[in-house]
């Protein structure tokens, strides 16, 4: 019947899905409750005016997002008829039927994902992934990036001790080794009066922090999730010898050059820490970006952006973070639900988005020959969504994140053990997950 | 020496004072700086060292019942004159106000959950301690130890079925739902401190009115019940202080329609990072009626914190 | 409370005509049928649970019977130990702590001074208050660089206030969750102490004092004894509330870090609700229950020991 409904609105022309959906509908869309979610507030008011339609917005802060509304999936619930789901959670709502495919829908709509940058296609809207099954349309990219004061970067003072110390000069490190130093060289140093750190980084045990902001680290130090050839073989890739390297960066970054009080710190955490300026360095998720230009403690040219840096073999990768919209398949509105998706697809709605703080995912919007000029950042958000990896988008997600948390956390943060029993731990833990997955 | 020989020497007494002042004091110390942290800006909130003195601001409040967010100065220039106080504050800060939180929202659940629970906590606790006080019941003691014993339970411990079985009856997220698990905690206290109160209305008034044609349902709502009025106040108070700071059931079983204010507060986030101004004044909100109440209430509190196990 | 009579006159004469025996059930039958439905139907269906490998987030999976598997599981895991071992650090320590503190408060307020009532309120106050909202304020205190409390360390001790971090660190995490615990629930234990101090007659204190009994005396000899089984009352209610604490720790430190703090209930909602191991998390519930149950009957025989002396 769904299928049916779905062929119908697709084979009308858009007048007549109009005429379809001709009561106004009340739609809620679900998402988490950050900066870019207050924008899409402001955004989607021109929907409500085009469409008679209006909307309600159920934002759930992130440290929840998942639990909550993984439940609401889960068990059925007509709460969102449209989702702004985490990236990780594809797998699971297509194989549960918890999202609308939306193939039929885009073919009829003459929606291409061509049209949209393309890590972020296989990234939010592709199960099972580099397969054309796609269950939502990319919304927000978002990826782990670094920003650090240029302003103390070009002081001559500190200019000069840095290159006294290192031999160097003192401008954006271009690996990860550079950027410890750095983070070395201000931690503990006195700034305008006050004690300043080396860098903010993700440390949060109870959601996914901590996981994003290794993991982030550990790509480019050659951690594969599994064999390539071989699907779920972990042994010798989640634990391997640069992936060991690559924990112990982590926790020696940790140990030497963060702000105290930084042991279960996320993208918020971050925000405080490097706004309040306590720190030289801070990882953290593009969407944080256009609040620092206009902070006046470090807007105005204060911040500057960096692309991840390089790990020791020169391998460079970033977290993809960000969401891909969806219609819930227990919604009873899917109707308005899609001419919302089809509205919210066009170019100059996906230029509207960009230019509110939204990171659209439309190549005509991020290949415009404006768009590297039009913020101080988008460049740097352009080059690092062309290195991204994420984490397991499989439907037993949330238990292999959750392992992955408890094990980092105990090494880095707690100190227990060694990162070689940390990553040994982990292929052992997602090992009895696939198990009982029956996928191995 | 003067007065009885158990009474303490003045200068016991100050002493005691002087120690007991001082830990008042301190004690009362963090609950004073979530309410001042409310009439922080957002810098002076997370400014190191803490500031002690600071311009007070309205901020916090305002940030707590709006949305807002950023927008351009030119965005801003384009815009008509702020209509209210609240509206010239978020300007200043550089954004818009978008429309109202959800805090109203979860502060009205919270209020609802709050006295449907406490309300069919004592109609249905004064009943059962009225039964228990005066009838025979077989088993009587097995029943009220095991009325008493539900409150052993983690909640966790059952939340799991409960969560399956909301979800399968739909009483998941609803109000009616939360009332009914929050009564079915409560009802345990309920029962034992109204029992213990109505053990002390003499039977002999009863008495008198069964001999003058009374039934015993009469008896009951015309003789018992005013004579317990202060009991059945004071246990609402505390039926009401649980339900009002449940956080574990909360968190797991409500998201968008019944969600109340334990699980809501210290999520609240302004835009860009964590608004502990917001925070402290959604906590001041709510932290307040329960100060008051306590501090009103003070002569009855004892029995209900103790479950009725000492009696004053 | 009148509208609970029924306004039309046939009810009301049926109700006239009821039974002291069936009023007794009427009124008690409500509860436990609530009790029944939303306690232990759900503790029945735990158990159930237990011996399964149920995924509450996957509905469609097959659920297999596994037997006593995830109690082997859960008793052979060094992880549920480990939150074993944090769950009773947690709990002497809060303990001994407010059984200190309370005690020796109601002893201070009991010397009557003046005001003393008004004093006694404010201390009471923290534990009126929601633990989460309150839990979640205390991070923001245990901030090195802006928060209260290590500023008014620093203030008592000179130390650099950014020098040591609450719940940040291995070695105090665990202390910085008792700390709040202390400060919300010693009122606690002071009012039950100083109802039993209150219960103490005059009269015994005299007959001490003419018997030319040390003051040393008299407390070791008469207060400490007939205050004991208010205390211990008192210790078991903060016992069976710490061993379910959830709503407080979560807030403060969320386990953290690694798994310093991870209390038994914490552990429990991780495995249950977000790596949804459903069959596996009901085993632990069952035996957490089970051993608070047991632990608490063996306390209460105690007490009445105490009691009848």
């Amino acid at each position: 019947m769904k299928r049916l409904l779905l062929t119908t609105a697709a084979t009308l022309s858009v007048s007549a899905a109009f005429t379809l959906s001709a009561q106004a509908e009340s739609l809620t869309l679900c998402w988490a409750a950050w900066d870019p979610a207050n924008a899409l507030v402001e955004l989607s008011k021109d929907f409500e005016a085009a469409s008679g339609h209006t909307m309600n917005f159920e934002f759930v802060p992130w440290p929840n997002f998942a639990d909550r509304m993984l439940n609401e999936l889960n068990s059925g619930g007509k709460l969102c008829d449209l989702m702004i789901g985490d990236s990780q959670w594809i797998g699971g709502a297509a194989e549960s039927g918890h999202y609308v495919k939306l193939n039929d829908f885009f073919d009829a709509n003459a929606i291409t994902m061509d049209a949209f940058v393309p890590a972020t296609v296989t990234g939010y809207s592709e199960w099972p992934k580099n397969t054309p099954n796609y269950w939502s349309l990319p919304a927000f990219g978002d990826v782990v990036g670094w920003t650090y004061r240029k302003d103390w970067f070009e002081r001559p003072e500190i200019a000069a001790e840095f290159k006294e110390k290192y031999g160097r000069d003192l401008v954006a490190p271009a690996t990860f080794a550079e950027l410890r130093d750095i983070a070395e060289f201000f931690q503990g140093r006195e700034i305008d009066g006050k004690t300043v750190y080396g860098a903010s980084i993700y440390t949060e045990r109870g959601s996914e922090g901590i996981t994003m902001g290794a993991m982030d680290v550990l790509y480019s130090f050659g951690f594969k999730y599994e064999n390539p050839e071989k699907p779920y073989e972990m042994e010798g890739f989640v634990n391997s010898p640069g992936a060991v390297a690559g924990l112990e960066f982590y926790k020696s970054l940790y140990d030497c050059c963060t702000l105290p009080g930084s042991s279960n710190a996320y993208m918020g955490e971050g925000i405080d820490a490097y706004k309040s300026g306590q720190v030289a360095l801070q990882m953290n998720f593009a969407f944080t970006w256009p609040g620092f230009e206009v902070d006046p403690n470090v807007g105005g040219g204060k911040t500057g952006y960096l692309v991840n840096p390089a790990g020791p073999d020169g391998e460079r990768f970033a977290q993809l973070g960000g969401q891909g919209i969806s219609v819930v398949a227990y919604s009873e509105k899917q109707d308005a639900a899609l001419e919302y998706i089809k509205w919210f697809a066009q170019p100059d709605v996906q230029a509207k988005w960009w230019s509110m703080g939204g990171f659209s995912c439309l190549r005509a919007v991020v290949e415009d020959p404006s768009f590297a000029s039009s913020q101080p950042y988008a460049q740097t958000f352009l080059d690092s969504m062309a290195i991204v990896k994420d984490f397991w988008a499989e439907p037993a997600y949330a238990t292999l994140l959750q392992d992955t948390q408890k094990r980092f956390h105990d090494y880095v943060v707690a100190g227990t053990g060694t990162a070689q029993e940390a990553l040994d731990g982990l292929v052992a833990d997602w090992t009895v997950t696939f198990e009982d997955e029956g996928k191995l | 020496m003067s007065g009885s020989i158990t009474e303490p020497s003045s200068r016991q007494k100050t002493v005691a004072g002087t120690l007991v002042i001082l830990y008042a004091i301190i004690t009362i110390l963090p609950l004073v700086w979530i309410m001042m942290t409310g009439f922080k800006t957002g810098p002076d909130s997370i400014s190191y060292p803490p500031k002690v003195f600071f311009q007070p601001s309205l901020e916090g409040y305002v940030n707590l019942f709006t949305s807002r967010t950023r927008a351009t100065p030119e965005q801003l220039a384009t815009l008509p004159a702020p209509a209210n106080f609240a509206d010239e504050l978020a300007r200043d800060r550089g954004m818009i106000i978008t429309g109202p939180s959800k805090f109203g929202e979860r502060f009205l659940n919270s209020v609802i959950i709050g006295f449907g629970s406490t309300f069919l906590s004592i109609f249905l606790g004064t009943l059962a301690a009225y039964a228990f006080s005066r009838f025979k019941i077989p088993l009587k003691d097995d029943l009220l130890f095991f009325i008493l014993s539900t409150r052993m339970m983690p909640p966790i411990a059952v939340a799991i079925p409960i969560f399956l079985m909301y979800r399968s009856l739909g009483l998941s997220d609803t109000h009616l739902g939360m009332i009914l698990l929050y009564t079915a905690v409560n009802i345990s206290l309920a029962v034992w401190l109204l029992k213990g109160f109505i053990d002390e209305i003499p039977r002999e008034y009863e008495e008198a009115a069964l001999i003058d044609g009374y039934s015993r349902f009469q008896a009951f709502v015309k003789v018992v019940l005013p004579q317990a009025a202060t009991g059945i106040a004071s246990t609402a108070i505390f039926c009401l202080i649980f339900a009002w700071n449940e956080y574990a059931f909360a968190v797991l079983l409500t998201s968008g329609t019944a969600q109340t204010a334990p699980p809501f507060i210290p999520t609240i986030i302004g835009v860009g990072g964590k608004d502990w101004p917001a925070v402290a004044a959604g906590a001041t909100i709510f932290l307040l009626p329960i100060m008051i109440f306590t501090i009103l209430l003070r002569k009855h509190l004892l029995r209900g914190i103790t479950f009725g196990a000492v009696r004053k | 409370m009148t509208d609970t009579i029924p306004a039309s006159r046939p009810i009301r004469r049926r109700i006239r005509a009821l039974s002291d025996r069936s009023i007794a059930w009427l009124f008690v039958a409500p509860t436990i049928f609530l009790l029944l439905a939303v306690n232990i139907f759900p503790l029945i269906w735990t158990i159930r649970l237990s011996f399964t490998d149920f995924r509450a987030n996957r509905p469609n999976r097959e659920v297999e019977w596994v037997g006593l598997e995830n109690y082997r599981r859960i008793l052979t895991d060094p992880d549920i130990w480990n939150t074993m071992q944090v769950t009773a650090h947690f709990l002497v320590w809060t303990i001994a702590l407010q059984v200190l503190i309370g005690f020796t408060l109601a002893w201070l307020i009991n010397r009557k001074f003046r005001g003393n009532d008004l004093w006694t309120t404010l201390i009471v106050l923290p534990m009126m208050l929601s633990p989460a909202v309150v839990g979640n304020f205390w991070t923001f205190f245990y901030q090195p660089q802006i928060g209260l409390f290590n500023y008014v360390v620093s203030f008592f001790s000179g130390v650099d206030p950014s020098s040591f971090t609450m719940i940040g660190s291995v070695t105090l995490a665990p202390w910085a969750i008792i700390i709040v615990d202390t400060w919300m629930w010693s009122p606690f234990v002071m009012l039950i102490c100083l109802a039993g101090l209150r219960s103490i007659p005059d009269y015994i204190y005299e007959a001490a004092e003419i018997d030319r009994a040390s003051k040393w005396r008299q407390f070791w000899t008469i207060t400490v004894p007939m205050v004991l089984p208010f205390l211990m009352l008192a210790v078991l209610f903060r016992g069976i509330e710490n061993f379910k604490m959830f709503d407080l720790v979560v807030q403060l430190t969320g386990g953290g870090p690694g798994s310093t703090t991870e209390l038994a209930s914490i552990n429990l909602k991780r495995e249950a609700f977000e790596k949804w191991r459903t069959g596996y998390s009901s085993a632990f519930a069952v035996i957490l229950f089970v051993t608070v149950f047991g632990l608490a009957s063996i306390y209460v025989k105690a007490l009445n020991k105490v009691k009848d002396r």
